[in-house]
């Protein structure tokens, strides 16, 4: 067993975990962060997407030791109800979910994406997203959602109706 | 009793909420991560289960030792078939769709062989998840081998290898439809002997699998002898009753619920395996039990759908009349007969003639298996290979008679003025307008403008052809009238369930037995009960999914939800409604027949500014110190809804297509569609569904397949290698809406769930074959990889039932030992 620390979502944990956790799993199993999901193992799904040190990560793909001494931010600690960060509630606008279940990563890519790029073309939205995967939804309201953030982040007023 | 103000308000009609795009109630906890799928349930004491499962596709098990495992650290117990086999029973079929159907029967966990590879043949449980996924290894497993049956035209051959040795065919059924002995048509044979244009194709449609993204998860808690399931399924109330028959614990001691559930897609209609097994460990041990399934598990031991292999003839005059309909298929089952793996094909039976006037009709389908993971229910279940099969196949007859492919549709197809028409197949069509769909879809593609650039690029030879494909389908949803599906040799009925409970502050419970997993139900629901009685969205919360909060539903599934479950809501409004006529005619010293409600509100004809709402109502009875003699102090009420008939959306979908003839690469260049799903309660939904649908249905044109190797594994077993699209693989959709009501329901809707999934698949294989057709290419093998594509363009024929050895079904990546390697094996389809 070794020894990490991290804080997650503004709270310091210390827990002593087996090298071979992943982060995912120390999130969900000792830390109670359901929030986050696993869908696929293979870091193909995205669906356990998580800022690490403010960098989108897949949480599958990242043992928990290697977090050690770094901040993570889940779905959970990014707004809440009455106080949703925007790209949460461009998702909620928009219609860019509906079983809900790859939403936490794809809100959690999308912050990501927007950082990178805060004002992107529909190619550019479906291309920085496509780690992400959605069964539900066809993706098009997703990238009218992440378009709809890019706006309000940036002040703009400009927002696209979700029934273009 | 209030007196309101201003008596004109009540004049006021109040603003519907059916048909305004609501967001979605249930949004709240999904975008901030306060979700409760089963996965994250935690219960004190609980134990993990792994599943140790079959490496091999056919085998007598001869030995299985356990002893290494039993040792490991954490491990509780190790239990294998033959430890369960006396309690187990099988996997229920409910759905025997001839008399003489065979079934193998289906133990949960093998017993003394396996029939495919993923099959369970022994689990752990373990005090964590961890230490149960560690000791699966520590299972040593001995099996003879058989061999594997896995190509279903083999399969079905005199003396072929048997899948199961006790029974005595690879064939479980011979079901057919022949509309001249049903009465509803002519004589097939004699339409054919008589026709002047006979066309005959081979159409595989390939073996799919759903892949929800949650993948399926179990938690059993015993308490005494009561036992609750918490489960990821589409269905806890069929699972409820099936478990109860399969296990013998009686039902009133089971409770299933079903918590926040991340898509089904049919993929979790099923009484699975895992779940009885997970039943009896927690029984066994008397400790509360978890399962939940890796992606590769999810894979390879749910079940898949669709994987048929079509003979479709179709006879016409050579004017473009159709005379004719002649469907053979082979549906390959599986290894077993799951839920309602047998009904998927039979289902699709009656959907072959799509939304043409075919005088003759006749349907032949063998249920084949074969040493694979069964297929039942995916998304369309029957219908969308029925359409597929049609919307090809006219689009071949337009070809061969050299007319174009929309003309010979609208030729043949039902006229608005036609409705209600019972077609070849007895099905009764009840409303739509496929002249007013196909137009309205043809001018959001901006069809002439690609037609004359599809012209200029054939003229100058362009390495990238242009491609215009048309998708013109209905399809039957709504499931089910409860008598059509007992005659159809269902074992159940397709009824649902609603109850809404007035609550003394004024609030609204509406209890529904069709249990979502991602439709929006919560949402809809409380739209179609704020139009009936009047009072508030947000005042109403809709309970579902639990046996003990709603005790009677036939769940979600054949885009039935809001037309049968729906329905059940409005119409127990309207018992309460009127249920709180009497109480408010007591109150108001009214008679009952001088009342109006309006806007939540009973008000007295003649007498205005006297007023008593529906919530006022509700608190008179909870207080219940002066209502009628004659009445229960109460409003609530249940109600339950059996249609009578399908209903039946349709839709023109159109798809343009571009094709490097150079490299195989295809790409949607545009994808237009008009649906007419009847009334929309919320057309933010009805939108979300129709894309989804569409991304699937294309997916199954462009991107999957589930790949069986000559062993019988499966090589698409990770989300690696199974290509479900991401966003930069899909277009955007251009959708519309033209609205005939339905009239077998008193909201109008005709069910949209499925819509884009069974419509999209044909109207882009037929974009892509348009592109080609001048280069000598007549059909292309579904998924169009790149690969086959480029085969079909260069080399002839379909482009291959297979991707090169080495590399994955789509076509891209390549191990390293093959990369550019041909082999004689590669080049002949076959591989590894």
């Amino acid at each position: 067993m070794t020894q990490v620390s991290m804080r997650v979502d503004g709270v310091s944990y210390t827990d002593e975990v087996e090298p071979r956790t992943l982060l995912v799993h120390h999130l969900r199993e000792a830390l109670g962060k359901v929030g986050t999901v696993v869908g696929c193992d293979t870091s193909n799904c995205g669906a356990c997407t998580v800022h690490l040190d403010g960098q989108a990560v897949k949480s599958c793909t990242v043992f928990a030791v290697q977090a050690d001494g770094a901040e993570v931010t889940t779905i959970e600690g990014i707004g809440s109800q009455g106080d949703l960060h925007p790209v949460q509630k461009a998702f909620h606008e928009m219609h860019g979910l509906q079983c809900g279940f790859c939403t936490p990563g794809m809100i959690m890519a999308s912050i990501d994406l927007l950082k990178e790029n805060p004002n992107p073309s529909e190619t550019e939205v479906r291309e920085g997203i496509e780690g992400n995967l959605c069964r539900c939804t066809g993706y098009q309201n997703i990238v009218r959602a992440v378009q709809q953030a890019a706006g309000e982040m940036s002040g703009s007023s400009d927002t696209l109706g979700a029934q273009a | 009793m209030t007196v309101t103000e201003d008596p004109a308000t009540a004049e006021v009609a109040p603003e519907r909420e059916v048909g305004k795009a609501r967001r979605r109630k249930e949004d709240a906890r999904l975008i901030t991560g306060r979700t409760t799928w089963t996965d994250n349930m935690v219960l004190p004491g609980m134990l993990h289960m792994s599943v140790v499962r079959s490496p091999v596709a056919h085998g007598k098990i001869t030995n299985v030792d356990v002893s290494a495992a039993q040792q490991a650290p954490g491990v509780v117990a190790v239990l294998t078939g033959r430890d369960l086999a006396e309690e187990q029973g099988s996997i229920p079929c409910a759905w025997p769709v001839t008399a003489d159907m065979v079934n193998p029967g289906h133990p949960s966990i093998a017993v003394d062989e396996v029939n495919h590879v993923g099959e369970a043949v022994a689990v752990i449980v373990a005090r964590s998840r961890s230490a149960a996924a560690d000791a699966i290894e520590l299972v040593d497993v001995d099996y003879d081998l058989l061999p594997p049956v896995l190509d279903m035209e083999e399969a079905v051959k005199h003396e072929a290898d048997l899948c199961h040795d006790h029974i005595d065919s690879n064939t479980s059924y011979h079901f057919v439809f022949d509309a001249g002995e049903a009465g509803t048509g002519g004589d097939t044979e004699q339409a054919f002997a008589d026709a002047d244009v006979v066309v005959s194709r081979r159409f595989v449609n390939q073996r799919l699998i759903p892949a929800f993204m949650e993948p399926r998860s179990v938690v059993v808690q015993p308490q005494g002898d009561n036992f609750t399931m918490w489960s990821a399924t589409q269905i806890p109330h069929v699972l409820r009753v099936m478990l109860a028959m399969v296990t013998g614990i009686p039902e009133h001691k089971l409770r299933v619920v079903a918590p926040d559930v991340g898509g089904g897609f049919g993929g979790k209609l099923q009484v699975n395996p895992e779940e009885v097994i997970a039943l009896l460990v927690a029984r066994r041990l008397g400790k509360p039990v978890k399962w939940t399934e890796t992606r590769s598990e999810s894979l390879m031991a749910a079940h898949h759908g669709r994987d048929q292999i079509q003979y479709v003839d179709i006879a016409s005059t050579r004017e473009g009349d159709v005379q004719g309909l002649r469907v053979r298929i082979l549906a390959d089952m599986g290894a077993y007969l799951r839920l309602i793996t047998p009904g998927v094909p039979a289902l699709g039976a009656f959907m072959f003639p799509g939304i043409y006037k075919f005088p003759a009709y006749r349907f032949e389908c063998d249920g084949v298996f074969t040493n694979k993971v069964p297929t039942d229910a995916y998304r369309g279940a029957g219908r969308p290979e029925a359409t597929f099969a049609v919307e090809r196949i006219m689009d071949e007859l337009a070809v061969e008679l050299g007319m174009d492919p929309l003309e010979v549709r609208r030729r043949n197809w039902i006229q608005s003025q036609e409705f209600p028409f019972t077609t070849v197949a007895g099905l009764e069509y009840d409303s739509g307008d496929y002249d007013t769909a196909t137009q309205q879809a043809l001018d959001l593609l901006g069809y002439p403008e690609l037609r004359e650039e599809q012209r200029r690029r054939r003229e100058s030879n362009d390495p990238v052809q242009l491609g215009i494909g048309f998708s013109t389908f209905t399809e039957m949803c709504g499931l089910a009238p409860s008598r059509v599906l007992g005659s159809l040799s269902y074992g159940a009925g397709g009824w649902e369930s609603a109850s809404i409970r007035m609550l003394p502050t004024g609030k609204v419970e509406v209890v529904t037995g069709s249990t979502p997993h991602g439709q929006g139900h919560e949402t809809a629901w409380s739209q179609l009960v704020a139009d009936q009685l009047g009072v508030p969205f947000e005042d109403i919360e809709v309970l579902h999914g639990d046996t003990a909060v709603a005790p009677k539903g036939m769940d979600t599934y054949g885009s039935r939800s809001l037309v049968v479950g729906g329905t059940a809501v409005v119409k127990a409004a309207d018992k309460v409604v009127a249920k709180a006529r009497k109480v408010a005619a007591h109150l108001l010293e009214a008679n009952e027949d001088d009342l109006d409600f309006s806007g939540g509100k009973f008000t007295v004809r003649g007498t205005p500014g006297t007023a008593l709402s529906i919530q006022e109502i509700a608190l008179a009875v909870f207080a219940a110190h002066d209502y009628p003699e004659d009445v229960e102090p109460s409003i609530d009420a249940d109600a339950t809804f059996d249609p009578v008939n399908f209903s039946f959306p349709h839709g023109t979908h159109v798809c343009a297509m571009e094709v490097d003839t150079e490299t195989g690469f295809v790409k949607i260049r545009k994808y237009a569609c008009v649906d007419d799903v009847g009334t929309i309660v919320n057309p933010l939904i009805v939108e979300g569904q129709v894309h989804g649908g569409l991304a699937q249905g294309i997916a199954q044109a462009l991107y999957e397949e589930a790949v069986y190797d000559a062993d019988g594994n499966l090589t698409t077993g990770s989300f690696v290698d199974y290509l479900v699209p991401s966003a930069a693989d899909l277009p955007h959709f251009d959708t519309g809406n033209t609205v005939h009501v339905a009239p077998g329901n008193p909201i109008g809707a005709k069910g949209v769930g499925e819509a884009g999934c069974i419509a999209s698949t044909p109207a882009v294989v037929n974009a892509a074959l348009d592109a080609v057709r001048h280069l000598g290419v007549q059909d292309i093998r579904m998924p169009l990889t790149p690969e086959r594509v480029w085969r079909a363009i260069h080399q002839g024929g379909d482009g291959g039932d297979r991707a090169t050895a080495g590399s994955n079904a789509y076509g891209g990546a390549q191990t390293e030992t093959t990369a550019g390697v041909s082999t004689p094996q590669s080049s002949l389809g076959g591989d590894r």
